[in-house]
């Protein structure tokens, strides 16, 4: 376990100690403030609820983004530089390592979590919205982000350098945010599959609703952990290459 | 210590080392020469840890590399060729760090951290970002970490590459005292560097191994003993006749100032121990006063080359 904490404390320390994890924080920020004004809040008078259904709808899809940005560089960097070595020749397994790597990520997704507190607090005290609605929505946004961050993870510990663990995890994410397209176009079976598998439309709604989804839970919980389980696969497979 | 029974790997169809075998005590420094895709970058890699092996068994101390993987990694201090560094943290706080990836406690690592340091010589720059420090320094910084879980096995990758002359004599006091503690393995493209710090010598060609031994058996092995030049207080006829007393065929005798002779001489391989300590007490026997005595240069790059030939053939 502490293997897994030093790890996930040095690279949450390197995201906020390097330009790079600010600047991801203030653009995913930025990004979600400017959305927040413009479409949850907008023009003409809508309920306190429906604001902060569409708050949590758009939080959603920028915590995915900025996920696969932030966790591009977990591995795919320190095999740009060499640091690599450093993990593959300690006695931490690779498991360790993933779920480290993983922590990390998430910690950085709290801070931006925290730092969106502003927008639903400011519909809490305008509006009529219960804090049981704020928590279940935050719940769902962090499974959404937990299982974007894990597809990120898998997508840089195969991935070379930065740019292709950047496109393969954004590629990733699309997927499962797309796949509700995909379920439109295909027959069964694959047609209730990939409905299934739809992030938003499907998996995340309840959540952004204010009800607790246990079927999203179980989705997002099981996403993350095949995510992971992929990432520490290939990482085992390196060593026999 | 450390022991290799026949060790192969291959990439995909291409064969990279196979059947290597060997053991390197515990205090013994040891080089690993060869060409490019030789299999030094390999084998240094399996020793590591970091690469399984195809075929073959690596143990440290009895701790198997693929049986008992996390127990053998925690025995190995591993430097590559380009230091792996966070250079966004300081000196310590990475040594630091890196013991306690290497299984350390926080307390075991701060009893230590000193000590590393002062045996890298960085105890001056600890507080220092790593990114701010030079090439030579970052070396140390790699071999620090390498060495911060006192492991029992350290593999150097080309150690002093990239370094000033003044940085290259630092960093052969800073091998010779890990060799005090540990079994050291170098590989390096600088033979004479390999010749200056290392006990015993490997020799790679095509993945296989050629020869091991020390200098002057790896000498032999190539076709005969190995040349220094002496510098002698005495006449060149005095001198021939001591030289053939010792047992050592002298040439190119030439008559210097102030009553001294420099000549080359070629130790043959049968003399026992350390051919130039033999000799040197030969001559003193004798009554010739030795001034000087240096191996000539490019020596073990002729062995060296004479020895991946002779395997090529």
């Amino acid at each position: 376990m502490s293997g897994i904490w030093l790890i996930a404390r040095r690279d949450f320390s390197a995201f906020i100690n390097t330009m790079w994890g600010w600047l991801i924080l203030s653009l995913a920020l930025l990004i979600d403030g400017i959305l927040f004004n413009a479409f949850a809040l907008s023009s003409t008078p809508r309920l306190s609820a429906e604001v902060l259904t569409d708050f949590f709808f758009l939080t959603g899809g920028i915590v995915l983004f900025a996920g696969v940005a932030i966790t591009m560089r977990l591995f795919a960097e320190e095999r740009q530089t060499g640091t690599i070595v450093l993990l593959e020749s300690s006695p931490l397994s690779e498991t360790q390592a993933v779920i480290g790597k993983y922590l990390s990520g998430l910690m950085f997704l709290a801070l931006f979590l925290v730092l969106t507190a502003y927008m639903p607090a400011m519909i809490f005290v305008n509006g009529k919205v219960s804090p049981e609605q704020i928590g279940v929505g935050y719940l769902g946004v962090s499974l959404l982000g937990a299982a974007g961050i894990a597809i990120g993870t898998w997508a840089s510990a195969i991935s070379k350098n930065q740019l292709v663990a950047l496109i393969i995890g954004a590629a990733g994410t699309l997927f499962f945010v797309l796949s509700w397209m995909l379920s439109r176009v295909l027959d069964p079976p694959f047609k209730g599959l990939f409905a299934y598998m739809a992030f938003f439309d499907k998996q995340f709604q309840p959540f952004q609703e204010g009800r607790i989804n246990t079927e999203g839970v179980v989705f997002f919980v099981s996403v993350s952990f095949a995510f992971l389980l992929l990432a520490t696969r290939s990482l085992i497979a390196r060593r026999w290459e | 210590m450390i022991t290799v029974e026949g060790l192969s790997h291959w990439y995909g169809d291409r064969r990279a080392v196979e059947g290597l075998s060997f053991t390197i005590q515990q205090n013994e420094c040891v080089g690993l020469l060869g060409l490019n895709g030789a299999g030094k970058s390999t084998t240094m890699k399996v020793l590591a840890g970091l690469l399984v092996p195809t075929g073959g068994t690596v143990t440290i101390d009895g701790a198997d590399l693929v049986s008992a993987g996390a127990q053998f990694r925690s025995r190995i201090g591993y430097l590559p060729e380009d230091p792996p560094l966070y250079k966004e943290m300081t000196v310590r706080e990475f040594i630091g760090y890196c013991g306690q990836l290497k299984g350390m406690s926080a307390s075991a690592v701060n009893a230590r951290l000193d000590g590393v340091l002062a045996t890298a010589q960085l105890t001056a720059r600890q507080h220092q970002v790593i990114g701010e420090l030079s090439h030579g320094y970052r070396k140390r910084c790699g071999i620090a970490q390498a060495i911060i879980h006192k492991p029992s096995v350290v593999i150097l990758d080309e150690p002093i590459s990239g370094l000033d002359p003044k940085q290259i004599v630092e960093m052969r006091q800073v091998i010779r005292d890990l060799a005090k503690d540990a079994t050291v393995i170098i590989s390096s493209h600088i033979l004479s560097e390999i010749s200056e710090t290392c006990d015993r010598l490997i020799v790679l060609n095509g993945g296989r191994i050629v020869a091991a031994g020390t200098e002057a058996e790896l000498a032999a092995r190539a076709g005969g003993g190995s040349r220094v030049t002496v510098l002698v207080r005495g006449a060149p006829d005095a001198i021939a006749k001591a030289f053939a007393a010792a047992g050592v065929v002298a040439s190119d005798l030439r008559d210097e100032s102030a009553g001294l002779t420099r000549a080359h001489v070629t130790l043959p391989a049968s003399m026992h121990g350390d051919a130039r300590e033999a000799l040197v007490t030969a001559l003193v026997q004798a009554g010739v006063g030795v001034r000087r005595l240096v191996e000539d240069e490019g020596e073990l790059e002729q062995i060296f080359l004479g020895l991946t030939k002779e395997s090529a053939q």
